[in-house]
């Protein structure tokens, strides 16, 4: 990691809600995540966490009505998104902030070539001349190893794994400053996987770009992150560097847990040590700590207050009462 | 080793389609013991879960055998076939859609047992349901409550004791917990190791993530469209891969240890080619580093490189 670092994306205290007919679901509860140009954050936590929906609040792409952001900042190099017109959006969307999504099956529209939704993007973002979009739509397609000649084809003539390249073809036409990336590897079976990290590890290191990428699988954070970020129940309740997080001793009893639920390939362990229990209800504020009633160290304080941040180390820091007292020794 | 309880020998399935013959299971042989756990591993559309119902004549064989304790069910009548559906249960993959939405958990449990108990009271099914409840980690009061109202991993501990319910002596186990959270997952890993060594089930653990499989099985086999292209003891197999794509498939794993990410690994290009009609020779040849000429021509089969450890390749073999 660089000592200069350029900041590039900085959320505080975003809440997001989801109005339905009958509940209020507090998706994420007062957020904070800060991201640096060039790197890789990688954002864990089970289903539920509300990984997705700081994605697509940071693309203002939550669903219209329903979700809503109640609180907080997300400041993107000079623009406040929570603030911005929508034809602001629209000009960052694709262009400055792309997304790649978890399913290559659904996420490509099945009645245009792939070649199609590639210049749209394209098109979109000022590009008129028809050479010069044709030119990069091949530029693009071979950069994700697809062979040009492909992009008269439909989505449904690629395998699963071309599929997501093309995905990834797209999130990159425009040379974004941001990529997120939600789940990219998870449908894709493990040689396909390894295929497109390699990939996109090359593509960032091109084009410096930054990237959120949002996994369930610790595996590929190691692979991948420059620094973690892990979510539960809408909040970060750890992050750091990468090293941080896989190798240091005091840790959140949730990312413990997380880590104590991974088969180990190298120990010969027989019993796991999953985390007992599940994630709170969403529709239920939560007074204290929202992991107190799964943590084996919870105590009364942690049922009545809410956790306030430690920081354990430059740029390691946890929620969670546990610290309270070391951080004052 | 154990006594057998499952052998499948030269076991077969074909699909017709328009394009041609689909070689969905071609020539898969295999031993699982009793009390024992054989994980099978590979790819999606490899034929793993394919391999898994027929063997359970869930899908009707092409040709080949499969022996349970010395007798070839495939040859069995609908009556023989009725009995030993007890001994034989299996565990699907997606808890949402092989539970039936309008039938209570205590239903679902309790189904089995009308079948094929008959002689049970509607008192010893009740108490045989919240029996099953308890090993399974399910708490009582859910008996009434409908499949929707619980989460993924309830679900699969339903599933895990319906197939409970006639004290099975196989489980085939396909992809009970990739569709499930890792916390989640870690529960039912646990509840599936401790079902085994209480009751000595032996099971046949279908799935595509190698360190789920390393931890469960006490043999691998590994499959490429259609085949079993290697089989051995689990440590053995991790400690000495023989196949090109054991080899593969065992560095494409993300490991979880970032001082690791920079080794130098060898992906391997391309995609699973068509499993219709496919070209006589290795099927992995197309994608493998070191296939010769003689290796997309001539067949190769699955030999005992050194004991236990089955291999199918001419070039390492």
């Amino acid at each position: 990691m660089s000592e200069n670092r350029e900041k590039l994306l900085e959320i505080r205290d975003l809440s997001v809600t989801y109005l339905t007919d009958d509940a209020t679901l507090y998706a994420v509860n007062g957020l904070d995540l800060d991201l640096y140009r060039g790197e890789t954050l990688g954002l864990v936590g089970e289903t539920g966490a509300g990984k997705t929906t700081t994605a697509t609040a940071i693309m203002r792409l939550l669903p219209d009505r329903v979700g809503k952001i109640t609180s907080g900042t997300i400041q993107f190099d000079d623009v406040d998104i929570t603030a911005a017109s929508d034809a602001e959006m629209r000009a960052i969307r694709g262009r400055r902030i792309s997304m790649i999504f978890q399913d290559p099956m659904t996420c490509l529209n099945p009645v245009l070539t792939v070649g199609d939704q590639i210049s749209e993007v394209l098109e979109t973002h000022g590009i008129r001349d028809k050479h010069e979009l044709e030119s990069r739509v091949d530029e693009m397609l071979s950069l994700v190893g697809i062979p040009p000649e492909r992009k008269k084809d439909y989505p449904h003539q690629f395998s699963g794994g071309m599929k997501q390249r093309v995905g990834i073809a797209i999130a990159l036409a425009c040379e974004p400053e941001l990529i997120l990336a939600d789940e990219p590897t998870t449908a894709l079976d493990v040689t396909i996987q390894a295929q497109v990290l390699a990939l996109m590890k090359e593509l960032r290191e091109k084009l410096n770009t930054a990237m959120l990428l949002i996994t369930h699988d610790l595996g590929v954070v190691a692979e991948v992150c420059d620094s973690v970020a892990i979510m539960y129940a809408g909040e970060v309740i750890e992050y750091g560097s990468v090293e941080q997080i896989f190798y240091n001793e005091d840790h959140h009893p949730y990312t413990k847990g997380l880590f104590g639920s991974i088969p180990s390939m190298s120990e010969g362990q027989r019993r796991l040590h999953p985390i007992d229990g599940l994630m709170p209800d969403p529709s239920i504020q939560i007074e204290g700590c929202a992991f107190a009633d799964r943590c084996p160290h919870a105590t009364d304080l942690c049922r009545a207050e809410k956790p306030v941040t430690h920081t354990l180390e430059e740029g390691h820091i946890v929620k969670c009462h546990l610290f309270d007292k070391k951080e004052v020794e | 080793m154990g006594t057998p309880l499952v052998e499948v020998r030269h076991l077969k399935k074909y699909f017709h389609t328009p394009r041609g013959e689909l070689h969905a299971v071609d020539d898969v042989n295999l031993t699982i013991n009793k009390g024992e756990t054989l994980g099978v591993v590979g790819e999606s559309g490899c034929g793993k879960s394919t391999l898994g119902r027929t063997m359970l004549r869930l899908l009707p064989h092409t040709s080949g055998e499969v022996l349970f304790e010395g007798n070839d069910i495939l040859q069995y009548d609908a009556r023989q076939m009725k009995a030993l559906r007890q001994d034989m249960q299996m565990i699907f993959q997606d808890p949402y859609a092989s539970l039936d939405s309008r039938y209570t958990v205590s239903q679902i449990i309790e189904e089995p047992l009308i079948l094929c108990r008959k002689e049970m009271s509607k008192e010893d099914r009740n108490k045989r349901v919240k029996e099953l409840m308890d090993i399974v980690g399910l708490a009582q009061r859910f008996v009434n409550t409908y499949p929707h109202e619980l989460d993924g991993g309830r679900r699969q501990r339903i599933g895990v004791a319906r197939a409970l319910a006639l004290n099975p002596k196989f489980i085939v186990c396909d992809e009970p917990v990739s569709a499930l959270d890792v916390s989640i997952q870690a529960q039912i890993l646990n509840l599936i190791m401790d079902l085994q060594d209480e009751m000595g089930l032996a099971y046949m653990f279908i799935t595509h993530d190698l360190s789920v499989v390393k931890h469960i099985s006490n043999n691998i086999a590994v499959m490429y469209l259609g085949q079993c292209i290697e089989r051995a003891p689990t440590e053995e197999l991790f400690a000495h891969p023989m196949h090109p794509y054991t080899k593969a498939l065992l560095a494409a794993i993300p490991v979880p240890d970032p001082a690791r990410r920079n080794q130098q690994r060898e992906i391997i290009r391309g995609e699973v080619t068509s499993p219709i009609d496919p070209p006589p020779g290795c099927r992995f040849a197309a994608r493998c580093p070191y296939a010769t000429d003689e290796c997309r021509s001539k067949p190769v089969e699955l030999k005992e490189i050194s004991p236990g450890h089955f291999l199918a390749c001419a070039k390492f073999g």
